[in-house]
């Protein structure tokens, strides 16, 4: 076993998928039988992604708050910038890896039935999408993250305007329009930011000084490719198109993976290596973070389909995790990657019980449903459960990081942390409707009441998600511990560079933020 | 002993669970029998255990706490797995266990009918569970906890028949009111945390002397720390124990079948924001603004809610009324200090409230499903057994008894709270004694105007109803002589322990503070004589009134409800509350949600955004003439522009 851990795991992990896509495109023949042997193939590979991701997250040294599993090769010298290829992961995004190698075999489960055209190529689109996200997430050479941040879009744009619904192409279009102007951004300043430091090195800019002016200009390019990833208000509305027109695992893959990237960057970008402009736009952060918390779920509360209510539930949820981040403060940012963690368990499960409605009925009108307890018992306890944590209800995993984000937001700012508890009030009020309309009622509709409840696939779909929801709610340190020291030493860096002032704490500083008390275990 | 290395006073929290889970999971399996068999047999169980710790804890003064698991840890920031026991919780688990072990055994023969039984006992035993771990743990946050779950598992009661579209409703509406309560309690939870730096009681309660006349920047206003964060936590409490302006959620919580109004709705959950302000007594006490605003908030919600119980026709919803109105005497009680004795009505009022619910529910069964006492009477013969128990109950509400000599449960409770309140010599105390008095008669006058209307008289309903009127199975009346038991002696027996000065003492011990500049609970023996008797006069007063008015003087009611037309309309009408709140909140959120879903995210954003660049580019020059010849929301995009850039301006620090 410890000569496993002197192979390059990352990048092994990282091009797993692709040996897979080459597999699937040498398979000989046409039809329903080698559709079959590609589902397969598909899914096989996507387990061992996933095994390989676990070797590496039972290898990952929770106590350690650097980089880890780094791998580094001189790449190529361009004008006076030394381009390296660099990998390594640290507390911030290993959560992020296991979860896209986690997801991938649940969403070829769910496809298995449910997508009929095109199989071979919908794998295959599926795969590569997954080499993208995770070499996004591994990446510590700012070209290969660019690149793999923008490579991302390519598969998805193709799942949606291929294998989607009715109107895809005016989605996909949309989904294109709003991120071409964050990726042109963003380009210029990794060029900018790569040529001041000769290096392309992610690493180096995490304590580099940059001068202030610029700093501000750099921000705002990343802010714009961001926000529209997160996404924030007001450039959110690409989000609830193109979940509608996604096929269930495009939404389980959108919202579980691709929203995460957002966070992703405005905490190891923004955060990390352009404190004073985080800190001199925290307000601006706050307000539109508030924004999409209160205004998104009003928007919420209306919506007659099934996933536009959805997607606009996950742009609220976003709205804590840029909340969170910014405060600056430990709470914060530990709330801000566990509300990313239970959402992407908890809105994957989501879409995926759409899937599950969609499948039977083949509308995502809530309307056309109701009285779906009586019939799918076992369908409504899940769903139950995923509502559950979708609104934050303690021992699920969505409060811990809701808590967290907003006792960070308390000690900076009161009035965001009153905005964002607005949003718990709503969130409830939307999604408890939603469950009412579609589960309970009396059962009157005769093609409702001839719906049956899950097979044995969705079993194996639901029942890993719902062990994960209760798991990250009772014992969320099994999650956060080794998150803990990576995230500390983010925010203690932020904050020598860019001192947080608590507007609301006269009596005392906040308290010292790396000490580790010993926890109390048994009676005492 | 251990038993899977817990104690076994830690390990019987859990027995809940147990039920809970086997009959969730295997309930179709192993049928209604086993079912009620085995939630109940785990009720029974715990009860034991509970009387137990009452006797070890309370009585003898062992306290003990656990700690089971950390639960979060995030920088300083900890709260964990645990269970405390002290002289408060020891009452709570005991209350919580005995009345929910009656309301088990009950619904065994109430839900007979039913076709989902094993789902009922298991959210009756998951109700259970949360509602011991809210008065077990040693933190805001488990307390948190226990105060969602209880929330989730009243919304899955009152939604037990779910196929009642009214049922629906009441369920969302008061999962949705508690969850503005919660609002308040998640804001108190950060503020203790920032002001403390912990969110564990033993933490909090050392320091909360340190920051009497410290000041607390909090939403742009310079406020006194402590008292903010105590209103704050009330704003949960309100909640959680329909306190007014958040009560509305609880009548219509009597959608729910009878015995989780009486278990969920009367005797526990409604209760637990009272728990909240004795648990957190070392912090209210410093916290004189937060503890007068409880003070009035409470007489006041006593007061209004015994008129609207005067005029209701639904037998649960007058009951759930007077349910209000007790809280708000153990509220007001709270407010001037008086805790134990608020604690003390906590604990009676459970059990003789358990008592009416259950009473009314056997009244209900008896007549298969009618709850419109309008349509009830003469049925006293019928069901004799349940008529004496009401009687019972009644009298230990209405707080009759001879002083001096023997009492209901509600006798010495209710009189503990007025007298106390008096005592406090403030102007509030003063208040809230008056309100007291005053909805002491008028609990008396709905009470018997209930006894009256159901029982005497001649029958007003459909003859085939009282022809099949039988009384109720000994599994429904033998809980009810269990509660009725605690509702006869519950006060005479605790008098001592709960307002007694040296009995005090060595009950309660470090459960409660009281500062010493709060004497409301020593000064309470020395009030005149005339404060003492008052309530009593008031409650007899209150009962012969009723008596003749519902018997001999039958025309008197609806005279008098013609002569304050206006009042009486806006009192039938509960003063309007529930109209008021679904035109502002209701509506207006939804509007509101519309607007900004078609307005703002289709034609503004949408306009300017994508759909806009890809019209533009099409057609630039037409464009441009359609932004002169002013479209709507190429207006609007121009706003949006201009307030992003002014919110980048602002955000600029």
């Amino acid at each position: 076993m410890e000569q496993l851990l002197q192979l390059p795991l990352l990048t092994i992990l990282n091009f797993l998928p692709l040996v897979g896509v080459a597999m699937l495109m040498m398979l000989p023949g046409h039809g329903a039988g080698t559709d079959n042997t590609a589902k397969h193939v598909a899914f096989w590979t996507s387990i061992a992604t996933f095994i390989v991701s676990m070797f590496i997250l039972l290898h990952f040294d929770g106590s350690f708050a650097g980089l880890q599993f780094v791998e580094q090769k001189d790449w190529m010298q361009l004008g006076g910038v030394r381009v390296l290829y660099k990998k390594g992961i640290d507390g911030l995004s290993v959560w992020f890896v296991v979860a896209s190698a986690f997801l991938m075999p649940l969403c070829f489960l769910a496809a298995w039935d449910s997508v009929k055209e095109r199989v071979r190529e919908f794998l295959i689109a599926l795969l590569v999408l997954e080499t993208m996200m995770i070499g996004m997430f591994t990446a510590l050479d700012f070209i290969l993250f660019y690149v793999f941040f923008e490579g991302v879009l390519l598969p998805m744009f193709l799942i949606v305007g291929v294998w989607g619904g009715s109107g895809r192409v005016h989605a996909a279009y949309k989904f294109f329009i709003y991120t071409l102007l964050g990726s042109v951004l963003m380009l210029v300043a990794v060029m900018a930011m790569c040529i001041h430091m000769h290096t392309t090195d992610m690493t180096a800019m995490f304590n580099a000084h940059f001068p202030k002016e610029w700093q501000t200009w750099l921000w705002f390019a990343f802010f714009a490719s961001f926000a529209v990833k997160t996404p924030m208000w007001p450039v959110h509305t690409w989000l609830p198109y193109a979940h509608v027109e996604a096929p269930t695992t495009g939404s389980v893959i959108l919202a579980g993976i691709l929203l995460k990237m957002g966070g992703y960057g405005f905490i190891r970008v923004s955060m990390q290596m352009l404190p004073a402009a985080s800190h001199e736009f925290t307000n601006l952060m706050f307000i539109l973070s508030g924004m999409a918390i209160v205004y998104t779920s009003l928007v919420a509360l209306v919506q007659g389909d099934l996933k536009k209510l959805i997607a606009y539930s996950s742009v609220a949820h976003m709205g804590y995790v840029t909340m969170g981040a910014f405060t600056g403060t430990v709470q914060g940012m530990e709330g801000s990657v566990m509300v990313m963690l239970s959402h992407t368990i908890v809105s994957s499960a989501l879409f995926l019980c759409v899937g599950v409605l969609y499948d039977r009925l083949h509308t995502r009108e809530i309307a056309r449903y109701g009285g779906v307890v009586n019939n799918m018992p076992h369908f409504a306890l899940f769903a139950m459960l995923f509502t559950m944590a979708s609104i934050g209800f303690p021992a699920t995993s969505g409060f811990v990081g809701e808590l967290l984000a907003m006792q960070g937001a308390f000690l900076v700012n009161t009035w965001m942390a009153a905005v964002a508890g607005l949003g718990v009030i709503l969130g409830a009020a939307y999604m408890l409707w939603l469950y009412r309309r579609v589960f309970f009622g009396p059962l009157v509709k005769p093609d409702v009441a001839e719906m049956k409840d899950l097979t044995w696939k969705e079993y194996a779909v639901f029942i890993p998600l719902a062990v994960l929801t209760l798991w990250m709610g009772i014992q969320p340190g099994a999650f956060k511990d080794i998150t803990a020291p990576a995230l500390r030493a983010i925010v203690v860096s932020y904050q020598q560079r860019a001192p947080v002032t608590s507007q609301a704490l006269p009596v005392e500083e906040p308290a010292p933020l790396p000490t580790k008390k010993p926890a109390k275990q048994g009676e005492h | 002993m251990l038993f899977f290395g817990m104690p076994i006073e830690v390990l019987a929290l859990f027995f809940p669970l147990f039920g809970a889970l086997i009959t969730g999971f295997f309930g179709r399996k192993l049928g209604d029998r086993a079912s009620q068999l085995i939630t109940c047999g785990f009720m029974l169980a715990l009860s034991v255990v509970a009387v137990m710790q009452f006797k070890n804890v309370a009585l003898d003064g062992n306290n003990s706490s656990y700690v089971l698991a950390t639960w979060i840890q995030s920088g300083d920031l900890r709260a964990n797995w645990s269970v405390m026991w002290d002289t408060l919780t020891a009452i709570m688990v005991g209350v919580v266990a005995i009345v929910s072990t009656c309301v088990h055994i009950y619904s065994v023969g109430y839900m007979s009918h039913d076709k989902c039984q094993p789902r009922f006992m298991c959210y009756l035993s998951l109700f259970t569970f949360f509602m011991l771990m809210l008065v077990t743990g040693d933190n805001l946050i488990q307390m948190f906890f226990g105060w969602e779950g209880v929330g989730l598992a009243s919304y899955l009661l009152i939604n037990f028949w779910f196929e009642k579209e009214s049922a629906n409703n009441a369920s969302i509406k008061a999962f949705l009111v508690n969850r503005v309560g919660d609002f308040g309690f998640a804001l108190g939870i950060f503020g203790c945390f920032m002001l403390f730096g912990s969110v564990e009681f033993s933490a909090i309660f050392d320091q909360a002397k340190n920051f009497v006349g410290k000041d607390i920047h909090f939403l742009g206003m310079t406020l006194s720390a402590l008292d903010t964060v105590c209103l704050l936590l009330f704003v949960g409490a309100m909640g959680k124990s329909a306190q007014l302006l958040l009560h509305t959620w609880l009548p219509d919580a009597m959608e729910g079948p009878t015995p989780v109004s009486a278990l969920i709705h009367a005797a526990t959950m409604v209760t637990a924001g009272v728990f909240m302000t004795a648990r957190l007594s070392p912090l209210f006490e410093y916290a004189p603004v937060a503890l007068m605003a409880i003070t009035i908030l409470g007489a006041l919600t006593s007061i209004v809610a015994a008129t609207i119980g005067l005029t209701q026709f639904d037998i649960k919803r007058v009951i759930a009324y007077s349910t209000m109105s007790q809280l708000g005497y153990m509220f007001f009680a709270a407010g001037v200090s008086a805790y134990s004795a608020s604690i003390f009505h906590l604990m009676t009022h459970a059990f003789f409230k358990a008592l009416l619910f259950l009473g009314a529910g056997s009244v209900i069964h008896a007549l298969s499903g009618e709850q419109d006492m309008r349509k009830m009477g003469g049925i006293w013969k019928v069901i004799p057994t349940t008529y004496v128990l009401m009687w019972i109950g009644s009298l230990a509400l209405a707080g009759i008894g001879i002083p001096g000599i023997y009492g209901f449960a509600g006798f010495y409770s209710k009189d503990a709270i007025l007298e106390a309140t008096y005592a406090a010599h403030s102007g509030v105390g003063e208040f809230a004694y008056w309100m007291g008095i005053a909805a002491a008669f008028m609990t008396a006058f709905y009470s018997w105007r209930l006894i009256m209307m159901t029982f005497h008289g001649t029958h007003q309903g459909d003859h085939h109803v009282l022809d099949h009127a039988h009384e109720s199975p000994p599994v429904m009346l033998i809980p009810l002589f269990v509660l009725a038991t605690g509702a006869l002696a519950a006060g005479l027996v605790f008098f001592d322990y709960f307002t007694e000065k040296e009995a005090m003492e060595r009950f309660w011990r470090e459960a409660l503070l009281v500062l010493e500049s709060h004497p409301a609970m020593e000064n309470m023996h020395h009030v005149p004589e005339w404060v003492k008797l008052a309530p009593l006069g008031a409650a007899i007063s209150g009962i012969v009134l009723a008596v003749l008015f519902y018997g001999p003087w039958k025309g008197v009611p609806a005279a008098i409800a013609r002569a304050f037309g206006p009042v009486y309309t806006l009192v039938y009408n509960k003063y309007f509350f529930d109209e008021i709140y679904n035109f502002i909140f209701v509506k207006g959120a939804k509007v509101l949600g519309r607007f900004l879903f078609q307005f703002g995210d289709n034609k503004v954003i949408d306009g300017l955004g994508p759909d806009g660049i890809s019209a533009l580019s099409k057609t630039a020059a037409a464009q441009v003439s359609k932004l002169q010849t002013g479209y709507i929301y190429h207006y609007a995009f121009a706003v949006v522009i201009g307030l992003v850039a002014f919110l980048i301006w602002m955000g600029r620090s």
